[in-house]
């Protein structure tokens, strides 16, 4: 009975939000507020306002170029595939994190664009900011398949690692991830604790833990069972609403947290005492 | 963290049965001094009593210093926050100890 | 000279409280947060209030004019919402952070609706708002019921 309603309290929500983000909200033209400051050069950061036209497809990021081209040249940006696959164009549009690429200006209401760079990051100009910190902690997850049965050196006994389509959905969604650093942004923790990996590293490390080519279990577990590691999360899910690839950061981390809680069962362990068990 | 889900639930359970204990009889009742230094003599509410003490202690300071630990991030004040939060936890255990154990001493009058 | 805090840019805080829409989850976040030092402050105050028993009925007997006030009972009323709110809300948490009531990773899709913001989870958190609003009511019966 409460299923039902649940279910049907979800497909009333959901449509709602459906109508919601495909209500287009026609104009002709918007007037861009940007943030500005040269924080190499001492300045105190700023809005510039610049009207731009647009039609019914251009994104946030078209109308920054546009104004670059045509209003104002100095106006610093990142971007370069223009299609949500270079992770490049994060930034805080109207207040939220998003890639600039892949926001039309028409689901937007208002004709005013507020558009700041993204917050936890260091801020170097206008709307670009520094992402060495939130790339060390990718880093820090050894994101690489690990096998330690491998051995390269010895060609003739390569194989081919199998893998069935179960294996592969149990962490394909992580493997979407396009570094963006939008979930970073918006994680309450990473808002004030600096050692804290935040959302994308910890559902990288998610996802090289749960592919069953890969056997640094134990090490990944340790990686993250830290004072600032996975225990600082505390599932306010923003990341997952602002993630633009579908990844559900915030799934991985619990996921993984299930695991070193004991609640969830390793089925690369079980895999390979069945493995174990047919050879004997 | 796996000490903060523990103590939570624990703390669950013996907090429902305490506040029952204000519940069953008329609520004003429950709390005159008779029936309070009465509860303290009957042993195993005593033992629920001290439970709930050390089970929310830990978890509340433990909960306390969770937040101040993602506040900020040098040695000083890491070391700092665990030694305050610990120390705390002590302080009230054993003031709330205290009153148990004077409680239970003292006679009806 | 610009501040190393500046170039940070952490929102610090200001980042708890949700400065922007970002849902359910983060609501429940910061009132889990909220309610949890503001029944850690009432643990004090309640461990300090018994205390009095020691000094005999008379001590007793005036820590309870302190206390069972229209105003000590409003706080009461609040802490009864609180503790009720945390301790589901913290139910609900504990399965959830366990990996629990989440759903299965699978193909993304657009418009990319993550699986772990499901309304099983949205819904755990409106039965322990509502729960905390039906035990304030309970408890306003019993505090300020009269007899
Ligand atoms: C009675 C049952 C209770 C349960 C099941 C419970 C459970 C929880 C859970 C699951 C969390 C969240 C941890 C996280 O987000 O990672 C939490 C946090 C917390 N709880 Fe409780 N709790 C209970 C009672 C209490 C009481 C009585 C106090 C007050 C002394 C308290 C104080 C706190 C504090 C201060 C936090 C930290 C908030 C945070 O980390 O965001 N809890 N509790
Ligand atoms: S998890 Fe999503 S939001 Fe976070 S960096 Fe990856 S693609 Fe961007
Ligand atoms: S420009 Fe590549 S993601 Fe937006």
């Amino acid at each position: 009975m409460s299923e039902q309603i649940i279910e049907k309290i979800e497909t009333l929500e959901k449509k709602r939000d459906r109508e919601k983000k495909e209500k287009e909200h026609v104009k002709t033209s918007v007037v861009l507020k940007v943030f500005r400051a040269n924080r190499s050069a001492g300045e105190n950061p700023h809005f510039d306002s610049i009207e731009v036209p647009v039609q019914r497809w251009t994104t946030v990021l078209d109308a920054l170029l546009h104004a670059k081209q045509y209003k104002d040249s100095s106006i610093g940006i990142r971007y370069s595939c223009r299609m949500a696959s270079c992770g490049s164009c994060g930034m805080k549009i109207n207040g939220i994190p998003r890639l600039a690429c892949y926001t039309k200006v028409s689901e937007l209401e208002g004709s005013t664009i507020t558009v700041e760079p993204l917050a936890n990051f260091p801020h170097l100009r206008d709307l670009v900011t520094d992402f060495t910190q939130f790339f060390a902690h990718h880093k820090e997850m050894k994101p690489y398949v690990r096998n330690d049965d491998s051995d390269m050196k010895q060609t003739d006994s390569l194989t081919e690692y199998v893998q069935s389509p179960e294996d592969l959905d149990r962490f394909l969604q992580f493997s979407y991830c396009i570094k963006c650093g939008l979930c970073y942004s918006a994680c309450p923790t990473v808002a004030t604790d600096t050692k804290f990996p935040g959302p994308q590293a910890l559902s990288q490390a998610y996802r090289y833990f749960s592919d069953n080519r890969d056997t640094a279990t134990k090490e990944r577990m340790d990686i993250v069972d830290d004072k600032h590691g996975i225990w600082r999360c505390h599932f306010a899910g923003s990341c997952s609403s602002v993630c633009p690839k579908g990844v559900d950061p915030a799934l991985g981390i619990q996921l993984l947290r299930g695991h070193l809680l004991g609640f969830s069962r390793n089925e690369k362990k079980i895999a390979e005492k069945q493995e174990r068990l047919k050879r004997d | 963290m796996k000490i903060h889900y523990v103590t939570g639930l624990g703390a669950l359970f013996v907090v429902a049965v305490h506040i029952m204990m204000r519940l069953i009889m008329p609520y004003e009742l429950s709390l005159e001094y008779e029936n309070v230094i009465a509860n303290y003599h009957n042993i195993p509410y005593v033992i629920l009593l001290e439970s709930i003490l050390v089970l929310i202690a830990i978890h509340g300071f433990n909960g306390l210093r969770v937040i101040l630990l993602e506040l900020r991030q040098s040695k000083a004040w890491e070391d700092g926050v665990t030694i305050l939060t610990i120390a705390a936890m002590m302080g009230i255990v054993a003031y709330g100890t205290r009153t148990i154990i004077i409680a239970n001493g003292l006679g009806f009058e | 000279m610009e501040k190393l805090s500046d170039r940070n840019n952490r929102e610090g805080i200001k980042g708890w409280l949700n400065p922007s829409r970002y849902g359910w989850e983060r609501v429940s976040y910061w009132l889990q947060r909220l309610t949890g030092v503001g029944l850690l402050a009432y643990f004090v105050a309640h461990i300090f209030e018994t205390s009095s028993l020691t000094q005999g009925p008379d001590a007793w007997a005036a820590m309870l004019e302190l206390t069972q006030t229209p105003l000590g009972h409003l706080i009461l009323l609040l802490v009864i919402g609180m503790s009720t709110f945390h301790s589901v809300n913290g139910i609900r948490l504990i399965f959830t952070q366990g990996g629990k009531g989440l759903g299965n990773p699978g193909r993304p899709d657009y418009p990319y609706d993550a699986v772990s913001l499901n309304y099983r989870q949205k819904s755990g958190i409106w039965i322990a708002l509502i729960l905390a609003g039906v035990a304030m009511l309970y408890g306003a019966s019993v505090l300020f019921g009269g007899e």
